[in-house]
């Protein structure tokens, strides 16, 4: 068994990452790549401060993704394991939380435009209210937009491995908790969360290397007026620079690997599956 | 063979002529049908009714890949036997040119090649007129012979691209929610519309419209906008990050889609824009005009190059074609559209006494006027934006450039949208 899926691994993941790598030190011209071995487009990435803003953004927007994703997604996962009591319904309104994902997710980031738009739905129905006097517009093309859409696509990969850890959770513990005079409460604090641990490690790794990784949200939603790491990346391959892409993507692995490795100190995954 | 007679008369023997410089038409024309050509491009000029209509005259088939500026350059320039024929930017060309990547075309092939305005030949629309900034067409558009990777400054016979379209860009506008003449370039940074301006996110192109908005506002006056020095791009940069800072722009646009969203949903009001898209706002029904301001226009060029890599049939067949493309039909088709076409004259005998007048004589319309898809684009009386071709790309003041600083353009552009 172990023979083909090394060979896959082989050939699909490290392969192409050593290529990333090696490429990292050729050097560039305008319309060619030549192959060297140079530190120059480190250099230039490590002396460059728009670097340190747009890490410093990259993790900004994955945090603050996070604590939303974590907070919405850990409600729905309980609400669906220990407030719906029926197995049929269960799976009915966890199925109807995946409907969305039935089309794909550049086409419901970019329904969010229309509606927050300056004379979009939110704003009109808002004025019309008379809850604000005139349109926000930090609605659209922001920071906010920005969030809204990575919350929006990325909440449901934090439901699925924390339902999935909290259905295993013996029921008997819980009637043994309360038994034992633990409020509500508690019995969140020192009983679920500890024992949904491995799942919300597993959604957190998730969203934080898809927004770490993402490039087309960040450039839609915040109409192409804030930068993450991947769009450094996507213009640097939109201008030909693939050694100075290269290393760019050579530092966001390393940085999400280091995070991923921090993350699993905390949790040994591997024991709690 | 009932294929060429018919082509033959349909094309009012120009095809013949043609043919018969390539010689040995009989032998080719029972082959062309099995050729196919693969052309990739900007999506300006990758029509499907140009393929279709290929088809029909030419008999052989024509695949299209429409791209964006970016992908086209790095296509022409690292897979140059991913294509046939190459449907630029004469700004691209200036990139793509050196790697030998384009094979020169000879000019006595081109039937057309005396027609062929001054702009691409000697640089120059009239005899009188100064030539502009930036990368003008003619400086890119000759080599010095059939294994030329340089550029020559003299109509030697061998060009680099064969002109097909070009047109002079200014900003968009949209004159029912700005309520008052807009004149010159600044009024881009003008703080009366905060929140309300767009600039286009592709560097080489962005840096020359900011170019026309500082020198507009007195700011600096560059001895050359398109080939600045680092000085030059700094303060250029400095200028539209203190600008973007104080919240001037709503977005930056990369896609044509996109600047016509921004503009019809009335996100902005003032922003560069190309002349189709200002087209396909109109047909949405919402007023947006293409207006020409004091300082000149801003103006690129593209032409149709061919891959070093096509020889024999191919490459007679791409002669052909391009002859084809000169010939008048597409000219017709492209100029409907607002653009203009490298041989005007030929196009003529295309279009409408009315559409003439309207979109090259600058006259008022006679009729409505519609674009080749159908939609009415412009009611009797009425003026195109800027008036006569003459007046149009009689007052460009620059052209898409590729600078010599241009890494460090690039660099500079990213911390601008980083910022």
């Amino acid at each position: 068994m172990a023979g083909p899926i090394m060979a896959v691994l082989l050939f699909f993941l490290v392969l192409p990452i050593v290529m990333i790598i090696v490429v990292s030190f050729w050097r560039a011209t305008e319309f060619s790549i030549i192959p060297a071995f140079v530190w120059e487009n480190y250099e230039f990435l490590f002396g460059s401060n728009v670097t340190y803003r747009v890490f410093f953004n990259t993790f900004k927007y994955a945090a603050i993704t996070w604590v939303f994703t974590l907070t919405i997604g850990f409600t729905v996962a309980y609400f669906l394991a220990f407030h719906v009591r029926s197995l049929t319904w269960q799976i009915v309104l966890f199925l109807l939380c995946t409907i969305p994902f039935w089309t794909s997710n550049i086409i419901r980031m970019i329904s969010w435009i229309p509606f927050l738009g300056r004379n979009g739905i939110a704003n009109s129905t808002l004025l019309s209210w008379g809850v604000i006097d005139e349109p926000l517009e930090w609605l659209l093309f922001s920071d906010f937009a920005v969030i809204l859409a990575f919350v929006h696509l990325y909440t449901l990969f934090m439901v699925v491995p924390i339902f999935n850890t909290m259905m295993r959770i013996d029921k008997s513990l819980i009637e043994a908790a309360r038994d034992a005079g633990a409020s509500g409460a508690q019995i969140l604090w020192n009983v679920i969360i500890p024992l949904t641990k491995p799942g919300i490690m597993i959604g957190t790794i998730f969203v934080v290397t898809l927004v770490m990784g993402d490039f087309i949200t960040v450039r839609f939603m915040s109409g192409s007026q804030s930068a993450n790491v991947g769009r450094l990346i996507s213009n640097d391959i939109a201008l030909l620079a693939y050694p100075s892409a290269s290393a760019t993507a050579v530092v966001l692995l390393l940085t999400v690997l280091i995070v991923i490795g921090i993350l699993l100190r905390f949790v040994d995954i591997r024991k709690e599956l | 063979m009932t294929k060429l007679s018919r082509r033959n008369v349909l094309q009012g023997g120009a095809a013949f002529a043609a043919g018969s410089t390539l010689g040995a038409p009989m032998i080719w024309a029972q082959n062309i049908k099995d050729v196919t050509l693969r052309q990739f491009g900007t999506g300006v000029s990758n029509l499907n009714e140009v393929a279709q209509k290929v088809k029909e005259d030419l008999g052989f088939t024509l695949e299209m890949t429409a791209l964006d500026s970016d992908s086209v350059t790095q296509r022409a320039a690292t897979q140059p036997n991913s294509f046939d024929i190459a449907d630029i930017e004469y700004w691209i060309c200036k990139k793509v040119w050196p790697t030998g990547n384009l094979q020169a075309m000879d000019t006595s092939k081109i039937k057309n090649y005396d027609k062929i305005v001054g702009i691409f030949r000697d640089g120059k629309l009239t005899p009188d007129s100064t030539i502009a900034q930036g990368t003008a067409p003619h400086s890119v558009g000759f080599t010095s012979g059939p294994e030329g990777t340089d550029f020559v400054d003299n109509e030697s016979g061998w060009m680099t691209l064969i002109p097909t379209i070009y047109n002079a860009d200014t900003l968009g506008i949209r004159p029912d929610l700005i309520g008052r003449p807009i004149s010159n370039w600044s009024e881009l940074l003008n703080p009366e519309f905060k929140g309300k301006a767009s600039i286009l996110d592709i560097s080489s192109i962005g840096i020359m419209d900011m170019a026309m908005v500082v020198e507009s506002m007195g700011e600096y006056t560059y001895p050359d906008k398109g080939n600045m020095t680092r000085e030059e791009i700094d303060l250029t940069m400095a200028i539209f990050t203190e600008a973007k800072q104080n919240g001037q722009f709503r977005a930056f646009w990369k896609s044509f889609d996109e600047s016509v969203n921004l503009m019809a949903s009335g996100e902005v009001v003032i922003q560069s824009m190309w002349s189709p898209a200002i087209t396909a706002v109109k047909a949405r029904g919402v007023p947006c005009v293409y207006q020409p301001l004091e300082e000149g226009y801003r103006s690129w060029g593209g032409g149709i190059g061919l891959s070093a890599a096509l020889t024999g049939l191919e490459r007679d067949a791409a002669y052909e074609y391009i002859n084809w493309y000169l010939d008048g039909w597409v000219g017709g088709f492209l100029m409907r559209q607002g653009y203009y076409s490298a041989v005007p004259e030929t196009s003529k005998n295309h279009m409408s006494e009315n559409e003439w007048g309207y979109w090259f004589e600058g006259k008022e319309a006679t009729d409505v006027i519609t674009s080749p898809f159908g939609d009415p684009l412009a009611q009797a009386g009425e003026v195109r934006d800027g008036g006569s071709f003459n007046d149009r790309m009689g007052a460009v003041a620059c052209w898409n450039a590729v600078m010599d600083e241009n890494q460090y353009m690039v660099r500079k552009w990213n911390e601008f949208i980083a910022a």
